[in-house]
């Protein structure tokens, strides 16, 4: 049967012939690993387009609710820590091997005649990546992404003529609000996707009717895309969504506490594929900002842009391309020596400043106390108990605020939880939870059945929290 | 699987015994490798979907007026506050509806107000003593089975119970 449909699929869309055609596709007898970057990179984008599409069905943008709906995904829902985390290693892993790619297309000279439009594409498709980083970051409604969307709000904000468009189009005069975020989310999701739609296919028709670029002098016969260098592009992306995975299930997604637009201690700092431009613009004080914040960059783009009318020289091994190889040590260098800079001098920002401003574990609301469990700020809070942290999880995933409030924040139907230690012991609470009309008479609550881990760590939770 | 490799090996004849051996085994591990990579994407995908999200699901009783103001067999439309949130929102108050009955031996039954055809909103038709459904026709009776269809189910009832004279309308029971 399958013989069959392949065959009506061949005879309505010439499916199979296309295919065979592909996946035959001449390379030249020089390629080899080091042409394997594009294709990982070409799947490190459909990973994050599906862990996006994901993320997204379920993940609502405005102010609060951001944040709210992600806590949700990340500890309501089977298998969204997972899904939440590959997204955001993702996005690091996509960058690095973008870059690599860009570097190595660089190094072999791949740019030149016929392939400058290719190169070019390259370019805008390397702009949209970090506009991606850029958007997405300033999404989760935490404390980190909504001071850095103040801060990159205001940097676009203070470019001449070019910050007034920025200002409006984010609406970010002012505080930032529902409009801000929601457009924000709104070009991540469906404004960058739809040209790295167009540009990718653009950049791949490019590549598949001009072919890999031959290594210089390599008048070998070509030999076939599949199998060899099919193999070499299957184990790299294998290897590259093996360490993805590893990252993954190891290291959470930093998340933040709840974006609290009144903290003053909070030092917001970028990605850290954005370091180096936050290292550069420490030159640029006052006046002299935009020069660091727009003409630099815009300058270093036109300059990539330009590489292949620059350099039309006949192909040179790789080997003897001094130029092109200083070129690329030195933006290494000078990338390295930012990026650690930025690294070096700014403070942990794990850590608030000063610590006295720091709010006790008590008192948080237990949806904040529920969000530390998936962040790196875990390790760097010593002194919140493990206990607190998923009686707070029990808590929210219940939604006992519907009806209940505790520090300030949750519905007034049932009793205020602050200092029920001191009206109620534990025995009181879990034969409560168990059936509170017998322990309570005219009581609407619910009887919850919990884990008898949940319950014991609800109780205790709950009997920490301080009296008003 | 084994077509898919098959498919793949003929795709380019190889020339030789050994280059073949090479090739079926280059075949076998390119599609084993993004079968793998396929599988660990789609998991957690079909995980995050298929899998029932923490939602609310207790129990929340409204109130819904004074028991007495019942009449037997006279079906009142009664309008209460619920609180209403799925996932991650906050319960937010809507006021919902129900057709409420009292049986001649004091029991109260609340119908949900969506005939179980396609969920339209139907009325107590006294002349005719039966509910009936104007976008299709579907009837039933004061005990909320089905009289006419297209409707199959009888009548969706929510929880009642009375307290201090109160009527209170609790959560709709499932089957």
């Amino acid at each position: 049967m399958m013989r069959q449909l392949a065959v009506w699929l061949e005879t309505r869309a010439g499916s199979g012939s296309l295919l065979r055609r592909l996946l035959n596709s001449e390379v030249p007898a020089s390629a080899g690993w080091p042409q394997v970057f594009g294709g990982v990179a070409l799947f490190a984008i459909l990973v994050q387009a599906f862990t996006g599409v994901l993320l997204a069905l379920n993940f609502a943008a405005p102010p609060g609710e951001n944040y709210k709906s992600l806590v949700y995904i990340i500890n309501g829902m089977t298998a969204g820590k997972i899904i939440h985390n590959m997204h955001y290693w993702g996005a690091s892993l996509l960058v690095v091997v973008v870059v690599a790619h860009m570097i190595q297309v660089f190094l072999y000279g791949a740019y030149k005649k016929p392939r400058e439009l290719t190169w070019i594409a390259g370019v805008a498709l390397l702009l949209l990546t970090l506009g991606f980083g850029l958007t997405g970051y300033l999404l989760p409604g935490d404390n980190a992404s909504y001071w850095r969307a103040v801060v990159v709000t205001q940097i676009a904000g203070h470019v001449p003529l070019a910050g007034d468009v920025a200002n409006r189009l984010l609406v970010s005069t002012g505080d930032l609000g529902a409009l801000t975020f929601t457009r924000l989310f709104g070009i991540h999701v469906l404004v960058l996707p739809a040209f790295t739609v167009l540009l990718l296919a653009l950049h791949i028709a490019l590549v598949c009717k001009h072919g890999y670029a031959p290594a210089a002098g390599d008048i070998r016969p070509k030999k076939r895309y599949f199998t060899g260098q099919a193999l070499r592009d299957t184990l790299a992306i294998f290897v590259a969504f093996a360490a993805l995975s590893l990252l993954t299930f190891l290291i959470a997604a930093p998340l933040d506490r709840l974006a609290d637009p009144a903290d003053t201690s909070f030092i917001p700092r970028p990605e850290w594929y954005f370091l180096f431009l936050f290292e550069t613009l420490k030159f640029f004080s006052g006046s002299l900002e935009f020069v660091g914040s727009a003409v630099l960059p815009t300058a270093a783009i036109v300059a990539l842009i330009l590489v292949p009318f620059i350099d039309k020289r006949p192909t040179l091994r790789v080997a003897r391309r001094t130029v092109a190889i200083g070129v690329v040590v030195l933006a290494c260098i000078a990338w390295t020596t930012l990026t650690a800079a930025a690294v070096l001098t700014s403070p942990n920002p794990a850590v608030h400043a000063p610590s006295g401003e720091h709010t006790a574990w008590t008192r948080l609301a237990p949806e904040e106390l529920a969000a530390i469990a998936g962040s790196p700020q875990r390790a760097a809070l010593k002194d919140v108990p493990d206990f607190a942290i998923q009686g707070a999880i029990v808590y929210t995933t219940n939604h006992c605020d519907a009806c209940h409030r505790v520090n300030g924040q949750g519905g007034k139907v049932g009793p205020p939880l602050n200092g029920v230690a001191a009206r109620r012991d534990r025995d009181w609470l879990q034969r409560h939870f168990a059936d509170p009309q017998k322990v309570s008479p005219g009581s609407i609550m619910p009887k919850y059945k919990f884990s008898p881990r949940d319950l014991d760590q609800i109780t205790r939770y709950l009997l920490e929290l301080p009296g008003n | 699987m084994k077509n898919v490799c098959m498919e793949l090996s003929r795709t380019a004849p190889a020339e030789d015994l050994e280059s073949l051996g090479r090739r079926r085994f280059h075949v076998v591990l390119i599609t084993g490798l993004w079968g793998v990579i396929g599988a660990a994407l789609a998991t957690p995908a079909a995980l995050f979907f298929l899998t029932t999200p923490a939602n609310r699901s207790k129990a929340k009783w409204s109130a819904a007026g004074e028991a007495s103001k019942l009449q037997p067999n006279v079906p009142a439309l009664v309008t209460f506050q619920r609180e209403r949130g799925g996932g991650w929102s906050p319960a937010a108050k809507e006021t919902v509806t129900a057709w409420v009955v009292e049986s001649p031996d004091r029991n109260i039954t609340a119908f949900s107000p969506k005939c179980t055809h396609l969920g339209c909103a139907y009325h107590w038709a006294n002349a005719d003593r039966r509910f009936v459904c104007p976008c299709h026709g579907s009837q039933f009776g004061i005990d909320g089975h089905v009289l006419r269809g297209p409707a199959t189910r009888p009548l969706d009832r929510y929880e009642t119970k009375v307290e201090a004279g109160k009527l209170l309308i609790g959560p709709l029971r499932t089957a």
